[in-house]
């Protein structure tokens, strides 16, 4: 077992090393660069001195062999340097903004496991019933359902139910306010956007945990519980739930490491200033540093989430942790 | 953006079932039919839809890109059944070619990225060893890289359009696939008769295609069912961004972006109709897939 | 001069009869201001260095300049007036030297005292900028010689040349005066801090959210400003600014939102919601790379122009696009701007467009050019390039020429204008101050204009505008500044100006006292606004 958690775990260090050179090389091969479009975007014109001497002041005037050599060694000692943007520390880039993305993240979670795993039990304990098909229904249509598409229809039909009501269209407060200042203010920018992601979130788990429902109520040792007798509402909680919980753990652990796409799109439709913003924003400057360091963020974060998964498999196969 | 329920349960059991029972291609169809009434609803909302994209220069009305300036923004009517868009365009048409848009850019990078996660994952499988570990690493690597710095880079880098928009969702795919199919692929690879084969001289490629292939095309199927509509909705969002088909192609997600939120209130009817097509497109895929993966895993077929 | 002035009076007069009527009403204290700022958190807050408009709506109200536009009239061209000075100066010594006295009692909001060397120094350091500072404007300063301080109340700019030029270059709306004492501490401290002598003091900055600030109590504008507080968010996305103003999360935003969406907010809110329009000192432009065949030929230039429908189509284009005057390179509503009748003798603004396009489709023939088809170079930016592209594309098709667009985001898009990878190109050449004479720069010789990446030299049209820079008269220099533009646009066909943006911004009617202008980098400071609530 031992054996094979090392390997595991050094394994890791070559897809993240892979991933800081794709970046890298990927955002080299853009033309133009971060100058430009500081420079440019107003639309005035500028100096080639103006130009150069923005180069220089950021780097990126450097053989590219030096730019990277100097970015694995800052990856090495933790160190992901100063965003080309703002000359602030990348760091304190992130820092900002990743408390709103992961209360986001946390809240669609909850939202989807608390509608997911009961649903999914019925829906698997009724199969082909009413229930099971209109469960069935709303989670197929919540994979079929942009996200975007849906958070626009969502604010739409609040500004207008809300007008339709008092009078006054109400609309989320688009300036944030972190949880512990204000928490109302705070839950209503963070609701509808939890919803949205969530919605597709809480699909994906409900099927999951319909068919792993589904597969453990088949199992011989169920049947010998009935054929003794136990109250069926034991047998559930007692056996099948626990038993069918984990792949349904799993596949939550993983899509939310995941869950960053759908923060993408939904921190534009909802004009949250969050870590998906920032992703396309870096890219759209061309920030080398910041992108590198958004991507490295996200790629640590879903290589440690299968390789927890792994391992957790792992340990459970006894083939693997006796040996 | 999106990921597949991997339910590694179900689709790795389904390679101890060995392949299908060959009964033809029709026998197999009616028997699905019949046996499967909700995926009959799936097939039938995408054949609607597909049909319509591949004869769409005859069913539309108008010409998808013909601006008409003393029609805009026109609620729908009989002479626009679905209303015009702020360019005066007639939205059932743009809807009509916009299936083709879909079904080209969903089904080309499903099965590219399907039968290159196929071969990357059969031969990851059956190699083993440092190929199987360094390819492993590529494709993770390429799977946990975000997709939309992705996308923004193969957009920056190559342009938009739709070739590069097929490039951008097809990458992510690859993987997926991959791992999936490798996972099937591997507990094949541990039955002895590949080792039998192979000491009777057997081949690479015939062992591969014999033996393995046939037996991962369960799983494979259903993933590169959920991958069309994967990539319809990854296309829908990348063009929402920005990054898809361009002006004037018509494209659903295309058809989402600018003027749908910008009319939402006077013309809502831009924004709801190519998002419902959406829907109801990826809704009958998944139907048709949930269906296919039913009739493949005999674990989860009703008794 | 006289007649710029009536011009300008005039123009003002019409602009201020579309503006809601305020003059009769006095300003009422207090209240919090929230607006929208269009764009993510700009590169820096310092002005001297950046270019984007998201520094100027973010940190304008906390910094005082030294000259500006008349806020109370930002629609001239030519009526600026003194913020920190004490009165606009009659140039001496043969139009070469400027001397400015500087207000007393002029405080920075940590306690330091402003003088003139305050200002001299924030003004070396635009227009010298010392090694390792950017500033991206010292180009339009090069008629300045030096700036000196005889006294600590004065300042004199010596020009090395007399220019017209050099008034509206002063009165640059990124000319903040900075803090002498900082600045020579550390020239990068106003990256990422903001302290000045403006109406406001900032009090919270966060990053990529918003920037708030309170009256500034020592302001030396008695009785401004106006309001107690100000809050700006950031708000990129178009919808969201919209369904904020609807919903009164942000009562203005200060760029300008398409006509669909103005439509809407007053749709929906009727009277809650006021509505200020003006002509914006931006312009569509396609420009033609003429190292790329068969553009070199003056004929296929001109067929392009000509296909255009510019009087049809402005007025549908301007119910869903920003744009709507059709115009000649120079900003309609200046004194300088030809009128319609001299307009249609040029090549694309004929009367008849059927006439036009024969005429384009025999230039193509002649050229031997006629199945010809090119790749549009276009920005990722909905408001006006998409539908000016797709429009453009509609139009050229009208002559068989087909067209096929490149959409590319902002970065690599400049990028590939420089490196000239591209054939036709639609661009904006947008200004703040209106400076005809400066503005039109863009369209000289790329090698005396940067900014030009048509790839073309041309010695005559280089005399045709020197010809008008240096005119004294101000009616020849009109007739002058039409010829300029005619060869420009008609005889030599180097770009093709297609339409001049137009700027809308509706906004809660509880907002006074902001004038809306041609330029959204001017007037930005907050200092005469005030709610009526």
């Amino acid at each position: 077992m031992y054996r094979y958690i090392i390997n595991r775990v050094l394994l890791v260090f070559p897809t993240l090393l892979g991933a800081a050179t794709l970046v890298f090389v990927l955002m080299r091969l853009i033309p133009g660069d971060i100058c430009l479009v500081r420079l440019g975007s107003g639309g005035e014109s500028f100096t080639t001195a103006a130009l150069a001497s923005c180069h220089a002041e950021i780097g990126i005037d450097r053989p590219w062999i030096v730019q990277y050599l100097s970015y694995i060694w800052g990856l090495a000692r933790f160190d992901f340097g100063i965003s080309m943007w703002s000359g602030k520390p990348v760091v304190t880039e992130i820092a900002t903004r990743f408390p709103i993305s992961l209360e986001v993240a946390v809240m669609a979670t909850v939202i989807a496991v608390a509608i997911a795993i009961p649903l999914g039990t019925i829906s698997a304990l009724k199969q082909n019933s009413w229930i099971d098909l209109l469960v069935r229904t709303f989670s197929i249509a919540g994979l079929a359902t942009p996200a975007f598409w849906l958070g626009i229809v969502s604010i739409l039909l609040v500004l207008d139910i809300t007008q339709a009501i008092s009078g006054v269209p109400w609309m989320p407060p688009i300036d944030y306010v972190p949880l512990w200042r204000d928490p109302i203010r705070n839950l209503s920018i963070v609701m509808l956007p939890a919803i949205t992601i969530g919605y597709r979130y809480c699909a994906v788990s409900m099927r999951m945990t319909r068919s792993a429902m589904l597969e453990v109520l088949r199992e011989d040792y169920i049947r010998t519980a009935r054929a003794k007798g136990l109250i069926n509402r034991l047998i559930i909680n007692r056996h099948a739930l626990k038993n069918a919980l984990l792949p349904v753990v799993t596949v939550i652990g993983i899509e939310f490491a995941f869950l960053i796409g759908g923060l993408v799109v939904t921190e534009q439709v909802f004009n949250l200033n969050g870590i998906g913003r920032l992703m396309v924003l870096s890219v759209q400057n061309q920030d080398y540093t910041l992108t590198q360091a958004l991507v490295m963020l996200v790629v640590t974060i879903a290589v440690v989430s299968t390789l927890v998964v792994d391992l957790l498999y792992a340990w459970l196969d006894p083939r693997i942790r006796l040996a | 953006m999106a990921v597949l329920e991997p339910t590694p349960t179900g689709l790795a059991a389904l390679a101890d079932e060995g392949s299908l029972a060959p009964r033809g291609v029709f026998g197999v169809s009616l028997a699905f039919l019949r046996r499967q009434p909700v995926g009959a609803l799936g097939i039938f909302l995408v054949l609607l839809f597909g049909l319509a994209g591949v004869f769409a220069n005859w069913i539309a009305p108008y010409n998808p890109t013909a601006n008409d300036f003393a029609a805009m923004t026109e609620a729908p009517s009989w002479a626009h059944w679905l209303g015009t868009d702020q360019l005066g365009r007639d939205l059932l048409s743009r809807i009509l070619f916009g299936a083709r848009t879909a079904f080209v850019v969903g089904m080309t990078s499903a099965f590219v990225g399907g039968v290159s996660g196929l071969v990357l994952g059969v031969g990851s499988a059956y190699f083993g060893g440092y190929v199987d570990l360094w390819l492993q690493r590529l494709l993770d690597i390429v799977m946990s890289f975000p997709l939309i710095i992705m996308a923004l880079a193969v957009v920056s880098i190559f342009g938009t359009g739709v070739q590069n928009v097929i490039i951008a969702i097809t990458i992510p795919l690859i993987p997926r696939c991959s791992r999936v199919v490798r996972s099937s692929a591997l507990a094949i690879r541990e039955v002895p008769y590949v080792d039998a084969a192979r000491a009777l001289g057997y081949g690479h490629m015939r062992i591969i295609l014999r033996h393995m292939v046939p037996n991962v095309m369960g799983p494979f199927l259903v993933i590169i069912t959920a991958f069309v509509g994967q990539a319809i909705l990854t296309e829908a969002a990348l063009s929402y961004l920005g990054l898809g088909v361009q002006e004037p192609v018509p494209a659903w997600g295309l058809m989402l972006q600018g003027g749908a939120e910008e009319y939402a209130t006077t013309a809502p009817w831009i924004a709801i109709f190519p998002g419902l097509a959406i829907m109801l497109t990826v809704f009958g895929i998944n139907l048709f897939g949930d269906s296919l993966r039913d009739v493949l895993d005999p674990k989860l077929r009703d008794r | 001069m006289a007649l710029a002035r009536a011009g300008a009076a005039a123009l003002g007069a019409i602009l201020l009869a579309a503006a809601p009527a305020v003059a009769a009403e006095t300003p009422k204290h207090g209240g919090t201001l929230t607006y929208l700022i269009p764009a993510d958190a700009p590169p820096t807050l310092d002005a001297h260095r950046e270019t984007t408009y998201a520094t100027i709506h973010a940190t304008a109200p906390y910094y005082s300049v030294l000259i500006r536009v008349n806020p109370d009239n930002p629609s001239s061209t030519t009526d600026f007036v003194c913020d920190l000075c004490t009165q606009m100066p009659q140039p001496t010594d043969g139009g070469k030297t400027y001397t400015f006295k500087i207000r007393d009692g002029v405080k920075f909001t940590n306690g330091d005292a402003l003088s003139a060397a305050d200002v001299a120094d924030s003004w070396n350091a635009i227009i010298f900028p010392p090694k390792g500072v950017l500033s991206p404007r010292s180009s339009n300063f090069e008629m300045v010689d030096r700036v000196e301080t005889p006294d600590p109340n004065t300042v004199v700019f010596h020009l090395k040349f007399a220019t017209q030029a050099f008034l509206p270059a002063l009165a640059d709306p990124y000319g903040y005066i900075y803090d002498k004492k900082i600045l020579d501490k550390d020239p990068h401290w106003y990256e990422k801090n903001v302290m000045g002598s403006g109406p406001f003091k900032m009090t919270d900055y966060e990053v990529g959210q918003s920037i708030t600030g309170v009256r500034n109590p020592d302001y030396y504008h008695k009785g401004q400003p106006y309001l107690d507080k100000i809050v700006g968010i950031f708000a990129p996305k178009q919808a969201t600014r919209v369904d904020a103003i609807r919903s009164g999360r942000g009562q203005i935003e200060f760029r300008g939102l398409p006509p669909a969406s103005r439509d809407e907010l007053k749709k929906d809110l009727g009277d809650k919601i006021a509505v200020q329009e003006s002509d914006w000192n931006c312009g569509s432009v396609v420009t033609i790379n003429h190292a790329k065949k068969p553009f070199d030929d003056v004929r296929v230039r001109r067929a392009l122009t000509l296909a255009i429908d510019r009087w049809g189509g402005a007025p549908a284009l301007s119910k869903i696009a920003d744009v709507r005057t059709v115009g000649s390179i120079i900003f309609p509503a200046s004194p300088l701007a030809p009128s319609k009748q001299e307009l249609q003798e040029v090549a694309g603004f004929w009367p008849d467009i059927n006439k036009s396009r024969e005429e384009a489709k025999r230039l193509l023939k002649e050229a031997g050019a006629e199945n010809l088809s090119f790749e549009l170079l276009n920005r990722d930016v909905d408001q006006p390039y998409k539908y000016v592209a797709i429009w453009l594309v509609d139009q050229w098709s009208k002559i068989g020429v087909h067209v096929t667009q490149k959409v590319m985001p902002s970065g690599p898009w400049i990028a590939t204008e420089r490196a000239g990878n591209f054939t036709v190109v639609l661009q904006a050449n947008c200004h703040s101050v209106v400076n005809p004479l400066i503005d039109v720069q863009p369209y000289l010789s790329s090698s005396v204009s940067k900014q030009n990446y048509g790839n073309y030299e041309d010695p005559k049209e280089q005399s045709l505008y020197d010809a008008a820079l240096h005119e004294t008269d101000p009616a020849k220099q009109k007739q002058d500044m039409f010829q300029f533009a005619k060869y420009v646009m008609d005889t030599e066909a180097h770009k093709l100006m297609i339409l001049w943006w137009y700027r809308i911004v509706p906004y809660r009617a509880e907002v006074k006292g902001w004038k809306i202008s041609p330029s959204h980098y001017i007037n930005q400071d907050l200092s005469n606004i005030w709610l009526d609530k």
